[in-house]
């Protein structure tokens, strides 16, 4: 992409900036709202909304901090790095000049690039912590991110047939014109298949070995704490923001505003959350099978679906 | 880290073997100071009094009032308080009743592994003065001389309500910054350490668990 001026693309960067504080604080309410839902139906109260503030100045004013090494430091970088990355490329607001972020053609390549990219930091970064839960939890981790990549890639793989572009601005413009036209309804059986491997991406139950906290505690980010500890936690807020905002633009018609786009990842992660508080947990080897068999199968139907019913 | 063995400012390590004594830090670990701008050390202060984040170590039977707090009829959460499955990022050790010497052992490994600001409730009437188990020959009869504690609740065994009182206790404390129990641990780790040895026989740790 080429700018006419450097105050242009110095005001992208401002743009951006605040894209960012905005889906940051908002995957931080989210995440409490999320809690105090999951509390509600465990008979609680659940945390205020404030919490997940207040956690991440606790655990950046603590007072001392141990280092394992030179990868220990860079995990939770190069995590909140593929977190920022995948949000440069996704298209906020649909329509707006100012939230469209770096969105560009053959983007979608890039974000699914940047969401391996963060996973791999962060094994690598624990590993180097040489706690042996969080080898495992890595191990366990990486292996479900291969299973549920298989059904997302297919999805992924279905649409860009379906609208014949690499770039979400391209596949968001293809779905305007009332809710008939979203991929939801034009090709819902690919995205059956991409909410099935959500349900693996967001770490819920039943897909929450990885994190286990009884088990293994809390698998890959064990050693990690203070300073390290925050940039996680603001990474899986902003992480898991990004993810939904990349869903309802492939999948649900993208949005024009802020509001629209809140209802619509909120109902979208509501999928993942009432999956989680009412089915258990899934080992490892049954959640890998899961998702080799249905899913997979379905998100290869897609791909025929959309060659022979949609071509 | 260093590994001088005879500078002022490391651990002697010696109940390690030479082989040993190369794997772990031998740091002697120091006191730190508040922030030097008041209102930052308040701010951080408040911080850390609404997310206590509990170390998940039931050290004895007192341990179990613990479970009532977390679920529906008091529900702890609403304050801020979570269970931390791990010492690096928890911030409160409770002790949960009576602390046999092999416990102690584990206690002391993991408090020193949790990063300070760290806080101790001492729970039921045994780590105060020994309790019911006073004149055992495997258990402590008085914690406070091997690890600082920062809060007692006394009782046999204390109700959930008793420990609740206690955190939001503890909490008040923690904003108005008197609290160190972590800085007195490491100002008198000598004593400390002395203490700790006279119980514990086999002393194969380092001096200090970075």
């Amino acid at each position: 992409m080429i700018y006419a001026s450097m105050s242009e693309w110095f005001g992208r960067v401002g743009n951006f900036g605040l894209t960012l504080l905005i889906v940051t604080v908002y995957g931080l309410l989210v995440g409490a709202l999320i809690e105090r839902i999951i509390a509600k139906v465990q008979g609680r109260v659940g945390i205020p909304y404030s919490q997940p503030f207040i956690n991440i100045a606790k655990t950046f004013f603590k007072r001392t901090a141990v280092s394992h090494g030179i990868m220990f430091y860079l995990g939770p970088v190069f995590r909140i790095a593929g977190g920022i990355g995948t949000l440069a490329f996704i298209p906020v607001i649909y329509g707006s000049e100012m939230f469209s972020n770096f969105s560009m053609a053959g983007d979608l390549f890039l974000v699914i690039y940047f969401m391996f990219f963060g996973q791999l930091g962060m094994a690598l970064g624990a590993g180097e912590s040489g706690h042996p839960y969080s080898a495992i939890g890595i191990a366990r981790g990486l292996s479900q991110m291969t299973a549920y990549e298989v059904p997302f890639a297919l999805a992924v793989i279905s649409i860009v047939i379906q609208y014949d572009t690499l770039s979400i601005t391209e596949i968001v413009a293809a779905q305007q014109g009332g809710w008939q036209n979203w991929t939801v309804i034009t090709n819902w059986v690919a995205t059956l298949a991409a909410m099935l491997a959500f349900l693996g991406m967001t770490g819920y139950s039943p897909f929450d070995i990885f994190l286990a906290p009884q088990e293994i505690p809390i698998g890959p980010p064990t050693e990690f704490h203070s300073a390290y500890l925050s940039f996680l936690q603001i990474n899986r807020a902003l992480f898991g923001a990004t993810k939904l905002v990349l869903f309802m633009n492939l999948f649900f018609g993208g949005a024009t505003g802020w509001v629209e786009l809140m209802i619509k990842t909120l109902l979208i992660y509501m999928v993942a959350i009432v999956v989680g508080v009412a089915f258990p947990r899934f080992r490892v080897d049954q959640g890998i099978r899961f998702f080799f068999k249905i899913p997979t199968l379905i998100g290869i139907m897609s791909i025929v679906y959309v060659q022979m019913v949609l071509a | 880290m260093s590994k001088d063995r005879s500078s002022k400012n490391t651990m002697e390590n010696s109940g390690l073997s030479a082989d040993e004594q190369l794997l772990f830090c031998n740091a002697r670990p120091e006191p730190y100071k508040p922030y030097s701008i008041k209102a930052v050390e308040d701010f951080a202060n408040w911080a850390r009094a609404n997310s206590l984040w509990i170390l998940a170590f039931g050290t004895g039977c007192c341990s179990i009032e613990l479970r009532p707090l977390m679920t529906a009829r008091f529900d702890i959460s609403r304050f801020g308080i979570a269970g931390r499955p791990t010492p690096r990022q928890s911030s409160v050790f409770i002790i949960g009743g009576y602390v046999s010497v092999k416990t102690l052992k584990r206690i002391i490994r993991s408090y020193e592994q949790m990063q300070g600001p760290k806080f101790i409730i001492a729970l039921g009437s045994c780590p105060a003065n020994g309790g019911m188990y006073f004149d055992s020959y495997n258990t402590i009869n008085q914690f406070d001389l091997y690890l600082p504690v920062d809060m007692y609740v006394t009782g046999c065994m204390p109700r959930p309500e008793a420990l609740l009182a206690a955190i939001m206790e503890l909490k008040e404390d923690i904003k108005v910054g008197n609290c160190d129990g972590a800085n007195r641990y490491v100002e008198n780790l000598d004593w400390y350490k002395a203490n700790q040895k006279k119980v514990i026989k086999n002393w194969d740790m380092p001096d200090y668990n970075w």
